[in-house]
């Protein structure tokens, strides 16, 4: 387990990209620290990660990074308004299960917000249901009665309701595979990532 | 494995030290142990800071003593996650202690006799200070990790705040930034069975030739029921029964009653009242925001060191809640600190017992302590 990162992930790089060097930055649902140690290495950040899972502790912790063991949906009463550059919430969302209020956190603890998440839209999984089937791929590598998601969306759903919620969104990024998507992202685009703040 | 063998040693201090209390202990010995090798730029030096009953020898057996292993054996050592093949881990016996340290049953040389109630109260700053000139006769500038629970978690959080530059990693396990009224209260209910012994004779029953025991023994009976979980105890005494029928009378029948005054008897049989009341005292009065109105963010803001908080989910004398009041001062100034909550169904007594996610947590981070002191 020792410095073992999982794959680089194509929306970690996307969110490199939004980030200054030398940010600080809170990523929740951390897993093995992965994006935070790459954030490190690539953007000097100061961040922490949070995350749940035992061996997930023990994986961001022989990774380097700082990692605080608490449960997303009992709120981030630990951390201090506005405290962070960027709140990320990479792959995630989708598997809290007070959503709405996390994303309200998010927002309270960091002055930008940045999610990634996997586009229930996407033409392969609108065809698998089509079909008949809940969709499994390598975005959605669950089986219906084993799935952590339980609020799954699409780019469509996520911008109204940052529409809804007085939120801003600053940038999007569509990706499949490494692929940057610009055309009919809602269909062709398998992973979102968004940067977003409160409107004003 | 070869069995670690402990050697306990003798420091003997000539320069009067300062109490917070404005006490002055003209000259005082401290007891110590150390595992491991010093390497040559002097940086893999880790501190273990013990609990109430805790002494300085952490790790290992003596060699005349096959027996008496050290009382954190589980964790320390060649191989385990405070590894002694890659540090040099000193152990002690904190001043006011009762296994060789300078303390209330050693002979006061104003007076010729023990100490005893003329023992001045200790802070867990005073211990700190102690700490440190200990530090000073082995040489060690800086330490890599200074590690202690519940007690010993206060002083390592202390070495942070007191020597920043001293203290690269602070490993603070099953502890408190300061101690809550009901934890307080257990301390107060604790000493008072002890002041109240008719054999305590305040403080100087040594010259009585008697010991407190009734007091000690009650002492430590209330201290085992808060270190233990309510979970553990109902499983592993529940409501059993010594005998098969009701004696309808006060003595023993259930079997907790038996264990805790089997608990009670063994502790009484060899720890000073005089120590425990100390010790108790110090729990009480810790507080790093005591000299910053109560704002434990301002307290920790001159802090350098890296953190690892690490709090057991049945602990309800040492909650997570109380680790996670640590935890937020150090996000608060930015300080590089993990906290890990570890499920564990024994209580506050989890900081001694092994955990596979608890000893993981400890042997990684440690791992990269080692490698910032060239071991790869």
């Amino acid at each position: 387990m020792n410095n073992r990162l999982t794959t680089d992930r194509p929306d970690f790089a996307a969110i490199a990209a939004w980030i200054p060097p030398g940010a600080s930055v809170l990523d929740l649902g951390c897993g093995d620290g992965s994006l935070l140690r790459f954030l490190q290495e690539t953007r000097q950040v100061r961040g922490y990660g949070v995350e749940i899972r035992d061996l997930d502790i023990v994986s961001c912790i022989a990774n380097g990074v700082n990692v605080i063991q608490n449960d997303l949906d009992a709120g981030l009463s630990d951390f201090e308004d506005n405290r962070f550059d960027f709140v990320i919430v990479s792959q995630t969302l989708q598997a809290t299960l007070h959503t709405e209020a996390l994303i309200q956190e998010v927002l309270r603890v960091g002055r930008q917000g940045i999610v990634s998440f996997p586009n229930f839209a996407y033409w392969k999984n609108r065809l698998n249901v089509l079909f008949g089937n809940m969709p499994v791929s390598s975005e959605l590598p669950y089986q219906w009665f084993d799935t952590p998601n339980v609020h799954l969306c699409t780019l469509n759903d996520f911008e109204s309701f940052c529409q809804d919620h007085h939120i801003a969104v600053l940038e999007r990024q569509v990706i499949t595979g490494t692929k940057q998507i610009n055309m009919l992202p809602n269909l062709l685009g398998s992973t979102a990532v968004y940067r977003f703040q409160r409107a004003v | 494995m070869d069995t670690l063998i402990a050697t306990a040693q003798r420091a003997i201090f000539d320069t009067p030290l300062v109490f917070r209390s404005g006490a002055v202990l003209p000259r005082y010995e401290m007891m110590y142990e150390t595992y491991g090798t010093l390497n040559a730029d002097k940086s893999n030096a880790i501190l273990i800071c013990h609990a109430l009953s805790g002494h300085h020898h952490v790790a290992g057996k003596y060699a005349d003593q096959p027996k008496n292993t050290g009382w954190w054996d589980n964790m320390v050592g060649a191989g385990k996650p405070i590894d002694t093949d890659k540090f040099f881990v000193i152990g002690f016996n904190n001043l006011g202690g009762c296994h060789g340290s300078t303390g209330p049953v050693s002979i006061n040389p104003e007076t010729g006799r023990q100490y005893g109630s003329d023992f001045p109260l200790i802070t867990v700053q005073d211990w700190v200070e102690s700490q440190a000139r200990l530090a000073d006769r082995l040489g060690i500038q800086q330490f890599a990790a200074i590690i202690g629970g519940s007690l010993g978690g206060m002083q390592a959080l202390q070495w942070s705040l007191a020597y920043p530059e001293r203290t690269r990693h602070v490993l603070a396990i099953a502890a408190a930034p300061r101690l809550t009224a009901q934890n307080i209260a257990f301390n107060d209910v604790a000493r008072n069975a002890i002041l109240t012994d008719p054999d305590f004779h305040g403080g100087n029953f040594y010259q009585h030739g008697v010991v407190p025991t009734r007091g000690l023994r009650l002492a430590r009976m209330l201290g085992h029921i808060t270190y233990l979980s309510d979970d553990a105890m109902a499983d592993k005494f529940g409501r059993l029964l010594r005998n098969a029928e009701f004696k309808y009378n006060y003595e023993i029948e259930f079997e907790i009653e038996s264990y805790l005054r089997y608990q009670g008897d063994k502790f009484a049989a060899y720890f000073d009242a005089n120590t425990y009341l100390l010790m108790t005292k110090a729990l009480d009065y810790f507080d790093p925001a005591h000299d910053s109105e109560g704002d434990l963010n301002r307290a920790f803001a001159r802090a350098k060191a890296n953190f690892l908080v690490i709090s057991f989910t049945t602990d309800w004398r040492f909650s997570p809640e109380r680790s996670r009041e640590i935890v937020r001062p150090l996000l608060h100034n930015h300080h590089n600190v993990s906290y890990a909550e570890i499920t564990s169904a024994q209580g506050h007594d989890s900081f001694l017992m092994e955990n596979a996610h608890y000893f993981a947590v400890m042997r990684n981070y440690l791992d990269n302590v080692a490698k910032e002191c060239g071991h790869e």
